[in-house]
């Protein structure tokens, strides 16, 4: 579910479609975009404040065998939020491991890439000190 | 007398039609699109989000395009469409000892444990203005090296171990929430951060020089400010666990300051802490400043009656759409109050013209009413 | 979470709910109107009206007291699901649910002079609701108005409390009638 919350949406529907039909489903709560409080903790380690809100989609659906799926996605996107739902009750019955090869590993692979490109920038720009003169006379 | 008027609304639709055309500007000129100010005019979608109080680049940068860069026009737009948005709950307090870091400094440590890592920053370049930016061009890929570890440690975690810092206080798990209730004073420093996290940005770079300069004792040192991901994670009441529920970035400055002691406490540090949404380095920097110059009282010190230390003063003016709201009304009609004010002022230049009698009525001005 | 108790919420919760919350303000600003409310079906015994009261009030913001009654894995899921409303104690409710023979027990916030608003809105269920009974005058009623009420003596106590006090909202089926603490009832 963590992962589908921070998928780009393009990526997930992508993958979504080629992992093929639409299974049928009910909706138990239909798509609707809120706002979640995020907080953080003074001085990083402290007491917990209100830092401000940001955008989540969430959905809950219900398979035709009775599994229950919930998405919980970040941004307003109602299709994500969907997709999410019933990626997480597929990810309960015997389609398991087919959409973790097809859907999940390739999502998980793309973001790893991504942080990790970002990391190198950041590496690059780590600073060596050298000592010009030390002033020991 | 109280004369009620009403017109205007075929001048506030041209008036509108107008600003419409006026924001596209030029035809012949492209326009700009939502995704090209998300990802071209970054700092400023961070702003228009901490400001906002709501984490949504797309909204921000939609915002922006609509408001033609009056940023405090695009947080107003922000402000008020959150209101619309219902309440999923809060999330758990984001570990920003996790973060992974594009920009990691210290400026108390030079051989900080995980280094110094600059980050896409301005600090070094040299304010000239670059006119190759006005031909269009691409960009070489920025140079690489091998990837950070995931995480570095806080830096003020080694002066805490030596016991040199002062320890944060727990606190609890839901803390209160001024867009819930209103601000009561005195307010605890959770109220105070999350008032300052919104503030305006230039209210509190303002105030933070304020106390630079010696308006309230307050020599700061950054131990550490970072930028970059942390995930957001939420109990999720139907499930019965936490989820993580996206990622964000985030601009984090811890301060210490010498403290020289008090009856109850030895001579140690003290910290003061900024955090925003997105890279917004110089208000992470303020708001940390503010926020040590507030806490005074609990710190024992004393109040040198600064602005920056007063925390009515700071809180309920930090707020740059409740400021400008208030401000910008008084160009609205106030033609019944000027009328009273305008009669008043002719009957004390009559009374004294007529007989040399002094003026001495004091006039009882209630301005905002009967407007 | 049992997942029958995910079942029966709003189809279309913007539209039902704005209806639903014209409806609760209606019974509310005029004492003694019955009014209908449609769109969820709770779990048993929970009354449709109440439950579409819950679902148009109830967020995770406003804790909720199940009475006894009221206080089954049912009903705590399908709130829970359906509103993420946190289950308190009655002394830290916005909102009480049950029948009267458990909430006329009092015990909830009244309020403060400084903020009045700082009170609970209890929601009974009556086995039956009709205009006839106790007399209701007061804002929002012409003349005076009738209402079933299951006692007098505890909503003429209320109302001596004003500027505090609780409000209530009865439900019975699908329908629903409100007792602001503005109301005096005779």
């Amino acid at each position: 579910m963590s992962l589908l919350a921070k998928a780009p949406e393009d990526g997930l529907a992508r993958l979504w479609s080629a992992a093929g039909p639409e299974p049928a489903h009910r909706v138990l709560r239909a798509p609707e975009t809120g706002a979640v409080m995020v907080r953080g903790r003074a001085g990083a380690v402290g007491a917990a404040f209100n830092l401000g809100e940001m955008t989540v989609t969430r959905c809950s659906v219900r398979l035709e065998d009775g599994t229950v799926g919930h998405g919980y996605v970040q941004g307003r996107s109602k299709a994500k939020a969907m997709t999410a739902a019933l990626v997480d009750a597929l990810m309960q019955t015997a389609a398991a491991p087919v959409l973790e090869q097809q859907l999940l590993q390739p999502l998980r692979a793309a973001l790893a890439e991504a942080a990790a490109a970002r990391s190198a920038r950041a590496a690059a720009t780590k600073v060596d000190f050298f000592t010009m003169v030390r002033g020991e006379d | 007398m109280y004369v009620a008027v009403k017109g205007g609304e075929r001048a506030i639709d041209n008036a509108h039609a107008w600003l419409a055309e006026d924001r596209r500007g030029d035809p012949e000129v492209p326009e700009l699109s939502v995704a090209q100010i998300r990802e071209q005019m970054r700092l400023a979608v961070n702003r228009v989000m901490a400001e906002g109080s709501l984490y949504d680049p797309d909204l921000a940068a939609l915002a922006i395009k609509q408001s033609r860069g009056d940023l405090i026009e695009a947080i107003f737009l922000i402000r008020a469409y959150r209101t619309t948005l219902p309440r999923f709950g809060g999330s758990r307090p984001v570990d920003t000892g996790t973060m992974a870091c594009d920009r990691r400094i210290s400026a108390t440590f030079k051989d900080a444990p995980g280094g110094q890592v600059l980050g896409p920053t301005f600090d070094y370049t040299h304010r000239l203005l670059d006119f190759k930016l006005a031909a269009e061009g691409t960009v070489p890929p920025a140079p690489t090296a091998d990837p950070l570890p995931e995480t570095a440690p806080h830096i003020m975690g080694f002066l805490d171990r030596e016991g040199l810092i002062q320890s944060e206080p727990e606190g609890p798990d839901t803390p209160p929430d001024l867009t819930r209730s209103p601000l009561e004073l005195p307010a605890e420093r959770a109220l105070r951060l999350q008032a300052l996290a919104r503030g305006d940005e230039g209210f509190l770079l303002g105030l933070a020089y304020s106390t630079q300069r010696g308006y309230a004792r307050n020599h700061a040192f950054v131990a550490e400010l970072r930028i970059g991901t942390v995930a957001v994670e939420m109990d999720i009441p139907e499930l019965g666990f936490a989820i993580e529920i996206g990622e964000m970035t985030l601009t984090e400055c811890e301060t210490v300051n010498q403290f020289t002691g008090s009856k109850t406490e030895p001579a140690q540090f003290t910290r003061g802490y900024g955090l925003v949404f997105g890279m917004s380095e110089r208000k992470a920097l303020s708001m940390a400043l503010v926020d040590r110059a507030l806490r005074w009282k609990e710190l024992g010190e004393d109040d040198s009656g600064a602005p920056a230390q007063n925390a009515e003063f700071v809180l309920y003016h930090s707020d740059n759409i409740q400021a400008t709201g208030f401000l910008e009304h008084i160009k609205l009609p106030h033609y019944v109050d000027f009328q009273s004010e305008l009669e008043l002022v002719r009957k004390l230049r009559a009374q004294t013209a007529a007989g040399g009698v002094t003026a001495t009525a004091t006039a009882a001005q209630d301005c905002e009413t009967g407007s | 979470m049992q997942t029958q108790s995910l079942d029966g919420g709003f189809h279309n919760a913007p539209i039902e709910a704005a209806y639903a919350f014209r409806a609760v303000m209606r019974a509310m600003a005029c004492p003694g109107t019955i009014v209908t409310l449609a769109g969820a079906e709770p779990p048993a015994p929970l009354s449709r009206a109440a439950g579409v009261v819950v679902l148009t009030l109830c967020d995770p913001e406003t804790p909720v007291y199940l009475a006894p009654s009221r206080n089954t894995a049912a009903i705590r899921d399908w709130i829970t699901f359906h509103t993420g409303a946190p289950l308190v104690a009655a002394d830290r409710a916005a909102f009480g649910l049950g029948l009267w023979s458990e909430l006329g027990q009092g015990g909830f916030p009244l309020g403060t002079a400084e903020y009045p608003d700082r009170s609970a809105t209890l929601i009974v269920e009556l086995p039956q609701l009709a205009a006839a009974g106790a007399t209701l005058q007061g804002p929002g009623i012409e003349t005076s108005a009738e209402l079933s009420l299951p006692e007098i003596a505890a909503f003429q106590a209320n109302a001596r409390l004003f500027p505090r006090g609780l409000d209530y909202l009865f439900t019975c089926g699908d329908r629903l009638a409100g007792l602001p603490r503005t109301t005096k009832v005779r």
